[in-house]
């Protein structure tokens, strides 16, 4: 447990002084994306690096937090923190009624049926034009506000989403280290097992489901007030598809992990502007690369290969090290 | 302690029980044996809520549980081990005990994240009771390997811990000798008979006559989804209806 206090003290810390260097750059708006995409991907890890749940739909839970408060606050003019809460539990209590049917399933039919409510919801974000401007989009959401302080330039953003962050990887590693964290790697591992040792899984998975969906939703608040225009383009299938592809590529079931997958998926598509139209290749590419060579992801694949380089260069012949 | 009333278990057409009854005394080890196909691990599946009889019904020390889950079972004291070991097998051997102390413990969601006084008192307790079944079952020492790493042998006896670890009144296991060497079969039916020597009533589905004639209070005789004889182990090797069962005639 010591271990995990030092590791997150030193992971905050590197997060804080983060913006210091680059002030007001572009990177620095980059870097609230993926404190943004860091908060979904460990939302997601919960239910599919933990419990071995997969779900195609989180992009539909985050839009519910965008559109919730989006409406709410732009064209009601209601307290957006209030709405941020609202929403959560809202889509929260909404995953945990459409979570009892849906978690029955296993496998390729979880991923259908969650594929299935996630273009259910894009559908609905579309085609109410009355209450979410549909395609062309919401206007005008306010910036959040404590007082005077207005969060409406990067750098705030920066600290308001990674603060929020930070503060839910500390949850999801505290919760990921205690009975519940066991029982949900139990799940994965051996589901008869898990049950037979008193681990209600159906429950517990539909618990993980909602609480992941409402970390989600909150995502989706801060995404809103962030950029002050949504519209459904953000919530769309590719989106879930992109979120799960952050949780594998970081590392299932490792918090830190899902950090990696965030910050290289957002940062990636910036990188790749070099390649130009041939970026989606390259960055395919990498994708196919990563899986076959560090099938346990960044978070393991990282340490193992500068062991083996590391080997390499010392000219000795590594006992544990391996390509990973 | 569990007794069976006239379980039927029957899938499509094929009848694995016919009106199967027997008791299993408190605190004694109780084996269960048949050739391949008398429907042991129907019974056994049935017992630990993993299959629903057909007709008939299970009790735990008087308490009708035919039909229960397994979760509610694992809460009622009763937990069983499997054929082929179901570890979990990306925990570390620790961890998975740890696990089997899920129903001795009860921090929700919110206490774990935010780490309430309760829930560390609590997880204290979960790793000294771990580790004290792990040291019953003689494995403390691997107590940080990933499960999924340990030979067979030790798998056996890790998924023993974990079901102890329950605190169980009833343990079930299935076939616990299967896959194990002459030296580990001794070792296994000394830890059974300290399992009973604390309390713990165990029923035990196995192939192996030889564990089964040392460890068992009573034995009971399936064959071909009917029970054959019930006795002692002396009464059972002396028994022609079982020699034939067992020989062919």
């Amino acid at each position: 447990m010591k271990r995990e206090v030092v590791k997150f003290i030193i992971f905050a810390a590197l997060v804080m002084l983060a913006p210091l260097p680059l002030k007001q750059s572009y990177l620095l708006n980059v870097l609230v994306f993926v404190g943004i995409n860091t908060l979904l991907a460990v939302a997601l890890n919960l239910l599919l690096g933990f419990a071995g749940q997969i779900s195609l739909g989180h992009a539909a839970f985050f839009g519910m937090g965008a559109y919730l408060s989006g409406i709410l606050t732009a064209n009601f003019g209601l307290n957006p923190w209030l709405i941020i809460v609202l929403a959560a539990v809202t889509v929260g209590g909404l995953a945990f009624v459409l979570g009892f049917p849906i978690l029955k399933l296993k496998g390729h039919y979880l991923a259908m049926a969650t594929l299935g409510f996630g273009i259910i919801f894009y559908i609905v974000f579309n085609e109410t034009i009355g209450l979410t401007g549909g395609p062309s989009g919401l206007p005008g959401i306010p910036n959040l506000a404590i007082g005077s302080l207005t969060f409406d330039n990067d750098l705030k953003n920066y600290y308001l989403i990674w603060g929020v962050t930070l503060l839910t990887i500390l949850l999801c590693v505290n919760l990921a280290h205690s009975r519940i964290g066991r029982a949900l790697r139990a799940i994965h591992d051996s589901e008869v097992a898990a049950r037979v040792m008193g681990v209600n899984v159906r429950l517990l998975k539909v618990q993980i489901f909602a609480l992941s969906a409402a970390i989600s939703a909150v995502a989706g608040s801060l995404y809103a007030h962030t950029m002050t225009f949504i519209s459904p383009t953000s919530f769309g299938f590719n989106f879930s598809v992109e979120l799960v592809t952050m949780v594998i590529i970081g590392g299932l079931g490792s918090i830190y992990g899902s950090f990696l997958g965030a910050a290289l998926l957002t940062l990636l598509p910036e990188l790749l502007r070099a390649f130009r139209d041939y970026d989606i290749i390259a960055y395919g590419a990498l994708l196919v690369f990563m899986t076959i060579f560090m099938p346990g992801g960044l978070v393991r694949g990282i340490p193992d290969l500068m062991l083996f380089l590391w080997s390499r260069l010392t000219g000795k012949r590594g006992g544990n090290a391996q390509t990973g | 302690m569990l007794r069976l009333a006239d379980v039927t278990m029957t899938f499509g057409g094929l009848t694995a029980l016919q009106d199967f009854s027997m008791t299993a005394r408190r605190g004694e080890i109780t084996g269960i044996i048949g050739p391949n196909g008398a429907g042991k691990t129907t019974l056994f599946n049935i017992v630990s809520g993993i299959y629903t009889q057909t007709t008939g019904k299970v009790f735990l020390e008087e308490r009708d549980i035919s039909g229960m889950p397994p979760e509610r079972l694992a809460s009622l004291g009763m937990v069983r081990t499997f054929q082929n070991i179901e570890l979990f097998g990306q925990l570390t051997v620790l961890e998975n005990v740890m696990v089997g102390r899920h129903t001795r413990s009860n921090s929700g969601i919110f206490a774990c994240a935010f780490k309430l006084p309760n829930h560390l008192r609590e997880e204290r307790q979960i790793r000294e009771q771990a580790l004290k079944w792990l040291e019953f079952a003689g494995i403390a020492d691997l107590c940080q390997v990933t499960a999924a790493n340990l030979p067979f042998g030790k798998g056996r006896l890790l998924e023993i811990a974990r079901a102890l670890a329950l605190e169980p009144r009833l343990l079930l296991m299935d076939e616990p000798a299967a896959g194990l060497n002459s030296r580990e079969t001794l070792e296994l039916a000394l830890l059974i008979k300290r399992i009973r020597d604390i309390g713990v009533t165990v029923v035990l589905v196995e192939h192996d006559m030889e564990l089964v004639m040392d460890v068992c209070d009573a034995i009971v005789v399936l064959n071909l989804g009917c029970k054959l004889a019930t006795g002692t182990p002396r009464q059972i090797q002396e028994n022609p209806a079982v020699i034939a069962a067992y020989l062919g005639e």
